[in-house]
């Protein structure tokens, strides 16, 4: 009896040490989210102004000036990362998850598409600079997308295939039976019941490679302009503020931490936006 | 095995088959032939011959393992989805064999359609769970579509229910919905055949009754084969029953025969719950 009324209390002693022990670790992992957000604010709020979104940047030393060309470069090349590298990854993903499953070449790419999901992506941006800007004779906006699609495929490769294969094979069989075309059965049925998680996946790709700075450096380059063409230099937010942040000039300094800011609420916004799209769409 | 073995198993085993004597006015729709079956190397069905009549329901009982799945899933050749699995033999569809290897597998599981253990409902609205099947073959103005969903639903005795939420996603519907619709959507493409595998078991009996009971107003336009674990279900619900055991086929015959007078002491044992 006594026994075991200790049992009981001891568990009740380490139920409860561990409860605080996850309590604060969650806790340690918010605390830094919010850091950032708070600094973020403090800083970068003042900066933000009907300038910022319809200004060029100023030239060195004069006041005021925005980053109008630079938040249209971001949306410009994540835009077109994404339209180059979201069907490629989907497809992929979907030849691992359908066709390819234990095949040799199946084996193959997913060993190379992990590799390429952790791979450093200034080696991304070197890779690009050598087989798109030299040949080009320029930096473009065109090369600062291809870098960026390169990260993305793999991304979007592995969760398109991970999320294909939590459709039960009993559905396939079950459209296969009825005597569909394997295609038509991947398309109208398993694409359908993946859609929620495939569109998590493929935001959380785009917003991922919409903060990448270093494959741009290499291959969008930067400019005070409006550009002309995706084919010359384009600025992103995020190259802008890696100048400006070490730049001798306050206005400079202050503008980086409105992009910082600007950057990161639209992670942020693009991911509540997932979250309720994905919350919609019912299956 | 080589073909002279086949035949000369097939011969054997078939006797079984003729043992029973071919009922008046019934026409075979399927008739198996001396089919082995194998998993890689398993042996999962030994000589198996039966014939399968038009417009009756024929179900197969045995304990698990015995093949009865796997008879089954030869009829549409299911088994083509995956590596290694492999049938030997004649399965005859109307005098046709649909193992060789020119049947066009499309075309023959839109005369023979299959449901499933769990019910499978597309991610689509129930309109278009019924639609789906019909759009592969016939390309068909709205109207006509549309009532040909409508038959379909009224067959399968879930019209009524439905009928005012067609744009509802299928899978709200309940477990013995969800398989009425999965019926009704193997029977909108109008195929001869409907094979069941275990079509009652992941249901409550209440929505069990009301499958049994349309599997038999559903013998009249198609001929059915149904697996069952349940053998009160395949006395109440077939004319004809296949007793299944280690992947062979140790008993064939009218139901009432089976159930009532076994010929094979096995059969005799398996009813009696002596083994399985």
């Amino acid at each position: 009896m006594a026994r075991s009324k200790w049992l009981y209390i001891r568990r009740r002693i380490y139920n409860a040490l561990m409860y605080v022990a996850a309590f604060l670790s969650a806790l340690f992992g918010l605390v830094w989210l919010f850091w950032i957000l708070a600094v973020l604010l403090r800083k970068g709020v003042p900066a933000i102004n009907w300038d910022f979104f319809t200004k060029l940047p100023a030239p060195p030393g004069t006041p005021g000036g925005g980053l109008a060309n630079a938040i249209l470069g971001t949306l410009m090349i994540t835009a077109l990362a994404t339209a180059i590298g979201v069907p490629a990854g989907v497809m992929a993903g979907t030849y691992l998850a359908e066709f390819g499953r234990k095949s040799a070449l199946a084996k193959a790419v997913r060993f190379v598409a992990d590799l390429l999901v952790s791979a450093p992506s200034i080696v991304v941006g070197v890779f690009v600079y050598s087989i798109v800007v030299m040949p080009m004779h320029g930096f473009s906006g065109l090369a600062g997308a291809i870098a960026l699609a390169i990260i993305m495929v793999p991304v979007v490769v592995r969760t398109t295939e991970e999320i294909l294969l939590l459709v039960p094979d009993s559905l396939r069989e079950a459209a296969l039976a009825l005597g569909a075309p394997y295609w038509r059965v991947v398309v109208q049925v398993c694409y359908r019941r993946a859609l929620a998680g495939m569109t998590t996946g493929i935001l959380l790709a785009v917003a991922r490679v919409s903060g990448e700075t270093a494959p741009l450096l290499f291959t969008a380059l930067n400019s005070p302009f409006w550009s002309p063409s995706i084919t010359k230099p384009v600025a992103t937010l995020n190259v802008t503020l890696f100048n400006y942040a070490m730049s001798p000039y306050d206005d400079w300094r202050s503008l980086a931490w409105g992009a910082a800011l600007l950057i990161t609420m639209g992670v942020l916004v693009a991911t509540i936006l997932a979250r309720m799209v994905v919350g919609r769409i019912r299956i | 095995m080589n073909a002279e073995n086949i035949a000369a198993a097939s011969m054997a085993e078939s006797a079984a088959a003729r043992a029973v004597s071919p009922p008046n006015g019934l026409l075979v729709r399927i008739d198996v032939k001396g089919l082995n079956f194998y998993y890689g190397a398993q042996h999962a069905l030994k000589n198996v011959s039966l014939p399968v009549y038009a417009n009756e329901v024929t179900s197969i009982i045995g304990p698990s393992g015995c093949g009865k799945t796997t008879l089954l899933r030869t009829f549409n050749r299911m088994f083509d989805l995956y590596r290694g699995h492999r049938a030997e033999g004649e399965v005859l569809l109307d005098g046709i064999n649909i193992l060789s290897p020119d049947m066009d597998v499309t075309s023959l599981r839109a005369r023979v359609g299959m449901v499933f253990q769990k019910p499978t409902p597309f991610p689509m609205s129930i309109y278009d769970n019924i639609a789906f099947g019909i759009r592969l073959y016939e390309k068909l103005p709205k109207s006509v579509l549309r009532e040909r969903v409508e038959i379909a639903l009224r067959r399968a005795a879930l019209w009524e229910e439905v009928k005012d939420k067609l744009n509802h996603s299928g899978m709200s519907l309940s477990g013995g919905q969800q398989q009425r619709l999965c019926i009704a959507r193997a029977i909108a493409v109008e195929p001869e055949v409907v094979l069941m595998d275990e079509p009652a078991s992941a249901l409550d009996p209440i929505a069990t009754a009301r499958i049994e009971e349309l599997v038999d107003q559903l013998k009249e336009r198609y001929t059915i084969v149904i697996v069952t674990h349940n053998m009160q279900q395949a006395a109440r619900v077939s004319g004809y029953t296949a007793f299944m055991y280690m992947g062979e086929l140790v008993e064939f015959g009218e139901t009432e025969q089976i159930f009532t007078k076994p010929r094979e002491p096995r059969t005799r044992d398996y009813l009696t719950g002596r083994f399985g």
